[in-house]
């Protein structure tokens, strides 16, 4: 309590705690009534011209219960800190420390003995799966969706389709550190008319119907602006987050209103870093679930 | 004993309220009052003592934190994380008095009905944020947090220094005369939306991975 801003702080709790159990006690003591032999005694004073009262004593029940509860504060006192200085190392801090190193020593080792096992190892190893599920849906379920299958801005994780690279090293990167994709605004520089031929000439890409007057044209703009991250195949950079558009996995949506809307303002999509939070043994587990998941679908 | 020795306090009820409040009173006077006099509760340091980066909340955070409360976020969001492994695993560090020295009023909610967001600055992207707000079925299909689909219209910004004049009098914030000055720019074309997200990006960022 070396908190306080000085040291009468201290004296002040410990001088009103002292007094109010000992207040407590006093008034006990000076309202305890002995059982005198013979007739009841009444009270003295009459209410309502006939209304009296009996001085009886206090029942025993009552009068041991009171007493219990200040020997409970006394011994809660000597106990707990709450008096000044007293036990001030007993508090919620080192509880909860103690809470902390009592997991360690019981989860440590598991974690340890997944973490130093290869990645497709981990993967293929049912407990650890379940340990992966149940860190994903607390902490990747909200972007991703708790069945993985990702959100519009958000990638499905059980399809073979990665945008930052699908080996076991590019996913544990991706989420350790996370990842930062843009895709700057193409709407100023191409004009509406530009913007809906490449809108078409993408959606040419992966065979969906399109304007292919529009999609014609498309392609010298694609060419112009858009290879040096999506590639002259269009197949994407994994560098770069760029985006495969050949397939048909679509983060944003494949509708032209959508493609027409990616390129006019761009994307910002950003996944966030979860080294120093969850820690390295715990993203090892996670990136092992994540590679499982993309298994299960083939 | 005939003569008990409260009938004097019995027959006197001005006594008795001045008796009554004396008692009622301990226990504030024990448990709160210590509290304006400690180091960690009225200054951004942790209960170790280190120092904590808390800042009074810029003109669009403070704009984000009143809209938070007009839309009643904190009957659903707690802003208090505490000191058990099962909250912090989950939301990071509990929180400790000094971070909240320049909520006034705090946020720290009293039932959770959504996660605690006392930390959750920096967990989504702004993007997220966005999309979940206007519609958070959007992003989580399981959601049942309402709605907020208004929010994407002009901060109204008018009152903004009368705000920032009346927290340097309540509160242990201390916002310059430039800071003032220059605050109804800083809320120029910026949406309601973009002014909750950024008061929500700025949550907890005192106490960020440690546990």
């Amino acid at each position: 309590m070396a908190d306080f801003i000085s040291g009468f702080w201290n004296m002040y709790v410990m001088g009103l705690v002292a007094l109010s159990i000992l207040f407590c006690v006093f008034v006990l003591v000076s309202n305890m009534t002995k059982r005198e032999a013979g007739e009841v005694q009444l009270h003295g004073h009459v209410w309502d011209e006939t209304l009296a009262e009996y001085n009886n004593p206090l029942p025993r029940w009552w009068l041991y219960l009171f007493w219990i509860t200040i020997v409970f504060g006394i011994v809660y006192l000597v106990i707990y800190p709450g008096f000044g200085n007293h036990n001030a190392d007993r508090g919620e801090h080192s509880q909860y420390y103690a809470e902390m190193q009592a997991a360690e020593a019981k989860y440590g080792p598991i974690f340890a003995k997944y973490q130093s096992m290869d990645l497709a190892a981990v993967a293929a190893d049912p407990d650890a799966n379940a340990m992966g599920k149940r860190l994903f849906l607390t902490y990747c379920a909200q972007c991703h969706g708790s069945a993985a299958q990702g959100n519009k801005g958000f990638p499905n994780l059980t399809d073979d389709e990665w945008n930052w690279g699908g080996e076991p090293e590019a996913i544990k990167t991706t989420i350790l550190g996370g990842r930062m994709g843009v895709m700057p605004a193409f709407g100023p520089a191409l004009g509406g008319e530009g913007v809906k031929d490449v809108a078409n000439y993408v959606r040419s890409l992966s065979g969906l119907a399109h304007d292919s007057l529009r999609a014609q044209r498309g392609q010298e703009i694609f060419a112009a602006n858009c290879v040096a991250c999506h590639g002259p195949d269009a197949k994407g950079n994994p560098m770069l987050g760029a985006v495969n558009l050949t397939n048909k996995s679509w983060l944003y949506g494949s509708s032209e209103a959508t493609i027409i809307e990616t390129v006019t303002n761009g994307r910002q999509n950003q996944m966030p870093a979860w080294k120093d939070f969850l820690g390295e043994a715990k993203v090892h587990l996670l990136t092992a679930y994540v590679m499982s998941l993309s298994k299960e679908q083939k | 004993m005939a003569q008990s020795k409260h009938e004097k306090i019995e027959r006197n009820v001005f006594l008795m309220i001045v008796l009554t409040l004396l008692t009622v009173s301990v226990g504030g006077l024990v448990e709160i009052v210590p509290l304006f006099f400690q180091h960690s509760t009225t200054t951004a340091i942790d209960y170790k003592g280190n120092e904590l980066n808390v800042k009074p909340y810029d003109a669009l955070r403070l704009t984000g934190r009143d809209i938070y409360i007009r839309e009643g976020c904190y009957n659903c969001h707690s802003q208090m994380i505490r000191p058990f492994r099962a909250e912090t695993e989950r939301y990071g560090h509990y929180s400790v008095a000094g971070e909240y020295i320049y909520d006034h009023p705090f946020q720290w909610g009293s039932k959770r009905t959504g996660p605690d967001l006392a930390r959750v600055g920096g967990r989504y992207s702004d993007e997220w944020q966005k999309v979940h707000l206007l519609n958070p079925r959007d992003v989580v299909p399981e959601s049942n947090m309402p709605a907020f689909s208004w929010l994407d219209r002009p901060v109204k910004a008018g009152d903004i220094q009368d705000k920032m004049r009346a927290l340097n009098k309540v509160g242990l914030h201390k916002y310059s005369d430039e800071e003032i000055a220059a605050a109804p720019a800083a809320l120029e074309g910026k949406t309601e939306l973009e002014a909750v997200v950024a008061y929500l990006q700025g949550l907890g960022k005192a106490l960020q991975n440690v546990r």
